[in-house]
């Protein structure tokens, strides 16, 4: 073990609950309630309500109050990427992950060794959220919800072609498309537009605030309308967009011979896909997939990995194999499903 | 390539039989020969070649990827072929060939080449093939697609997109080989429909109705034969200039599992129908038993001498040449006994005529069936021609009357397609113990069919309402709900917890009346297991 990395372990180590920064005094992405939270994306999984204090991105803390309310968090105390924020001799920053809007890796700096939480990340491009930048340290601490070779995301655009080829085939079905609501549901919902799909876009009931703070954060994300929720089907036609678990439940009964999509990066393997009854699985994720997780580790230069979450037998088999030490942190809380 | 790939994708991913009809249809219009024809071998009777990949996989792995990662995401993903797919590297350079690969190009290959060579030809197609073309090669390899066509299917979709009736597609079939440009001109009105002149060749079967009260106040008994109802699969068995083929109803060529009755009749010249079953001593054995010897495509020694299989024949369609079909029953049935008698094949015997005067005896004998471990009875108009497919008025199935169990409903899962929203596959149990024992429930069954749409809606709300656990697709629901399941019989299982099995499981009425502590118990179900088969008529 590196000098720098060994040290490390002696000022951020996992605890019950999650993650902890000893002498910042703050833990990333706590599961429980705590004092003081840096959190990296407002996901469900890491953004978590009760902490007296948080410091996020200001994106992050929007949605943190979207989802719990202005009351829910103590404090917000919002940094915006790249700057430096000192507390206790220690430097933090916040930089682009790339994983949604808002998404940051948190950079620490302590008595001269440097440490990269990633949160969740990926490395292919996302209109609705700034570049993943690598960064240069000693410790690089990954996710790896998508770490076995298996996983090769497609490219976005052309799944978003196979969609709208459907929609061309298939004109009088609707396309229901199952995207998890914070950040898939806009990414498609951007990347159907930059393709050139002027339609009115439907959303189901429960996708429509988020999609109005994007807007409201500057994502022009074009004629928006709500599936009425008195009469089966309605007007709506088309590309219809909605929560995974809607898909295949009563809420779907409204239009009877529908198209369902799945926008997901589990839509990799057919058994997932065909467990959920999708008829147009569509390969497209907001994780780093294999190549990505292998190729921003060797960027990092970091001497030893820490793993989070996910696969992290292979991920960690993998690195040993190269020659970079790694280690599971064996973090719990998060989600595997959380795409 | 690439359009094969996305057939096969497609249709795993589609539900409804029209769908995939329309798929099939539209890749049979729209793709050139030979290319269709090795798509049709592939989905249907698989193609003529045998490539080791059980063998040859590892070989190739072994370059690309770590062991362990290997292990780990095959564990992840459930299949080797999917695995190989989507881990091989994709190698840009070579992909920009992946355009040239055609399954004739793939035949070709393999075909020519000698078998130590193998390894390198599949190594360079992994290569220039993207994933889900890399997918569909190693399933075409691997002998079994699965993607939920049967040869019936193929046959009704080139039917439909060359509008020809499928009874000529399926005698035209067997006449040509895997790629079909026969078969393919001829549907293109490029030639003549492919005789199948001396090769055995399957012939549309002819498929009996459940006969109804009103039948049988209408039918004479002088103008019917009976003949018991045997509890195996249907098969036709044609042989001809000594190759002998096995079909099954749908016209799936299952002669490879069935090495004793290709011996059997090697040499003859006949196409007969009848019933496959396992027979030893005489003896029909379980349906199960016959179970173990459907679905392979190779069979061991040992299998054939523990499950030895056997037909009972009962109509002739071909026998040395001529052609019976226009014949009526009667003389089909004379012309069958007669070439049976003079020279029996190993392994067959008929099915016997059973006597009777009147409808009352008929009835009688009926309600024994149970009993006697038989299926039910059939009766054959005596001057039914054989005629494709399900004619009306000719033959009639009557299935011995179904047994009940008052079960709990325990367990609902999703259904599929059109049933995604609803739960509408429901797991049922018996009671282990006498009800107010403490006893608890336990699983015999599963059902998803014999309710209304309108009982589904009332099932789907209570089970909504009543979930007490969720698994993935599946809710536990506290038991609340008697349903009266009715099947075809109760078999041992050393699967099922409960020790037993139900075939043909359907709800018969959904109790809301009835106290859950008034279903039935495990030891009754246990008594309605079925007696070891008694008949030795045959």
């Amino acid at each position: 073990m590196t000098h720098s990395a060994h040290i490390a372990e002696r000022w951020l180590y996992p605890t019950d609950a999650g993650l902890y920064c000893e002498p910042g005094d703050f833990f990333i992405d706590p599961h429980l309630p705590t004092p003081r939270a840096v959190i990296t994306h407002g996901h469900a999984d890491h953004a978590r309500a009760g902490h007296d204090a948080v410091l996020t991105t200001s994106e992050t803390a929007a949605i943190m109050r979207l989802r719990y309310g202005p009351d829910a968090v103590g404090r917000f105390e919002t940094v915006a990427y790249g700057e430096t924020h000192r507390i206790n001799g220690l430097d933090l920053k916040l930089v682009p992950a790339g994983h949604i809007l808002g998404s940051a890796q948190v950079v620490l700096e302590y008595q001269g060794s440097r440490i990269a939480i990633s949160g969740d990340y990926k490395r292919s491009p996302d209109p609705t959220c700034e570049a993943f930048e690598p960064i240069n340290c000693d410790v690089f601490v990954t996710e790896a919800t998508f770490a076995l070779p298996v996983f090769r995301h497609e490219v976005a655009q052309k799944e978003i072609q196979r969609l709208l080829a459907s929609l061309r085939l298939e004109p009088d079905r609707p396309h229901l498309v199952g995207v998890y609501g914070l950040g898939k549901c806009q990414r498609v919902i951007k990347l159907l537009r930059e393709e050139g799909y002027d339609d009115p876009i439907w959303l189901h009931g429960a996708l429509i605030s988020l999609c109005d703070l994007y807007k409201d954060l500057g994502h022009d994300l074009g004629d928006l309308r709500v599936v009425d929720t008195e009469k089966p089907g309605g007007t709506a036609q088309g590309i219809i967009m909605c929560p995974p678990s809607a898909l295949g439940d009563r809420w779907s009964r409204r239009f009877p011979d529908s198209v369902s999509a799945f926008a997901s990066g589990w839509m990799r393997i057919r058994a997932r896909a065909r467990q959920r009854g999708v008829e147009l699985p569509l390969v497209i994720s907001d994780h780093a997939d294999w190549p990505e997780l292998i190729g921003t580790i060797r960027e990092t230069g970091a001497a030893e990995i820490w793993v989070t979450h996910g696969r992290d037998d292979a991920l960690v088999h993998q690195l040993s194999q190269m020659g970079v030490k790694a280690k599971a942190l064996a973090l719990v809380g998060f989600e595997d499903e959380a795409e | 390539m690439q359009r094969f790939a996305n057939l096969v994708d497609s249709l795993a991913f589609t539900q409804s039989r029209n769908r995939k009809l329309s798929l099939l249809t539209d890749y049979f219009l729209t793709t050139s020969d030979p290319d269709r024809g090795w798509a049709l071998a592939a989905l249907t009777d698989g193609l003529p070649l045998r490539v080791p990949l059980r063998r040859i996989l590892p070989e190739i792995l072994a370059d690309i990827v770590d062991p362990v990662l290997y292990h780990l995401s095959r564990d992840y993903v459930g299949d080797t072929a999917e695995t190989v797919a989507l881990l091989w590297p994709d190698r840009p350079e070579y992909q920009r060939d992946g355009a040239r690969v055609t399954l004739d190009s793939v035949v070709t290959a393999f075909a020519t080449a000698p078998n130590s060579s193998h390894a390198e030809i599949l190594k360079g197609l992994l290569d220039a093939l993207e994933p889900s073309s890399r997918f569909a090669l190693l399933k075409l390899l691997g002998g079994a697609p699965r993607v939920g066509v049967s040869a019936r299917l193929a046959k009704l979709a080139l039917a439909q997109a060359f509008e020809q009736p499928v009874s000529e597609i399926e005698e035209s079939w067997h006449a040509v080989d895997a790629p079909y440009l026969a078969l393919f001109d001829w549907l293109n009105g490029d030639g003549p429909r492919p005789d199948p002149g001396g090769r055995p060749v399957f012939r549309p079967m002819m498929l009996a109705h459940p006969i109804e009260d009103e039948d049988r106040t209408k039918l004479d008994p002088d103008d019917l034969l009976a003949e018991w109802k045997w509890d195996g699969i249907r098969v036709q068995v044609a042989a001809q200039m000594g190759e002998v083929r096995l079909f099954s109803r749908t016209g799936d060529d299952i002669s490879a599992g069935f090495p004793d009755i290709v011996t059997a009749f090697t040499g003859r010249n006949c196409i007969l129908d009848g019933e496959l079953l396992v027979v030893r001593e005489d003896e029909v054995a379980p349906f199960n038993d016959l179970q173990q010897r459907l679905n392979r495509k190779t069979v061991s020694a040992r299998m054939v001498r523990d499950y030895p299989a056997h037909i009972r024949l009962y109509d002739s369609l071909q026998i040395d040449e001529k052609d019976l079909r226009d014949l009526p029953l009667i003389e089909r049935r004379k012309r069958l006994e007669h070439w049976h008698r003079a020279h029996p094949p190993l392994s067959t015997d008929l099915s016997p005529l059973v006597p009777f005067n009147t409808f009352d005896e008929l009835t009688h004998l009926w309600q024994n069936t149970r009993a006697e471990g038989i299926e039910g009875l059939m009766l054959k108009r005596k001057d039914s021609p054989y005629l494709s497919g399900r004619p009306r008025g000719h033959w009639w199935k009557w299935k011995r009357a179904p047994l009940t169990l008052d079960c709990v409903l325990m367990y609902a899962q999703r259904g599929s397609g059109k049933r995604s929203s609803y739960y509408s596959d429901y797991t049922f149990g018996v009671w282990r113990d006498a009800p107010d024992d403490g006893a608890e429930l336990v699983p015999v069954g599963k059902a998803y069919s014999g309710f209304t749409d309108a009982e589904l809606l009332e099932l789907d709300r209570f089970i909504r309402s009543n979930t007490t656990d969720r698994f993935g697709p599946v809710r536990a629901v506290s038991p609340k709900l008697v349903l009266e399941v009715a099947f075809d019989a109760l078999q041992k299982s050393t699967r099922h917890k409960s020790g037993i099995a139900m075939r043909f499981p359907r709800i018969a009425r959904i109790r809301w009346d009835k106290p859950v502590s008034e279903a039935d118990t495990l030891s009754r179900a246990q008594s309605l297991l079925k007696a070891p088969s008694l008949d030795k008529r045959g």
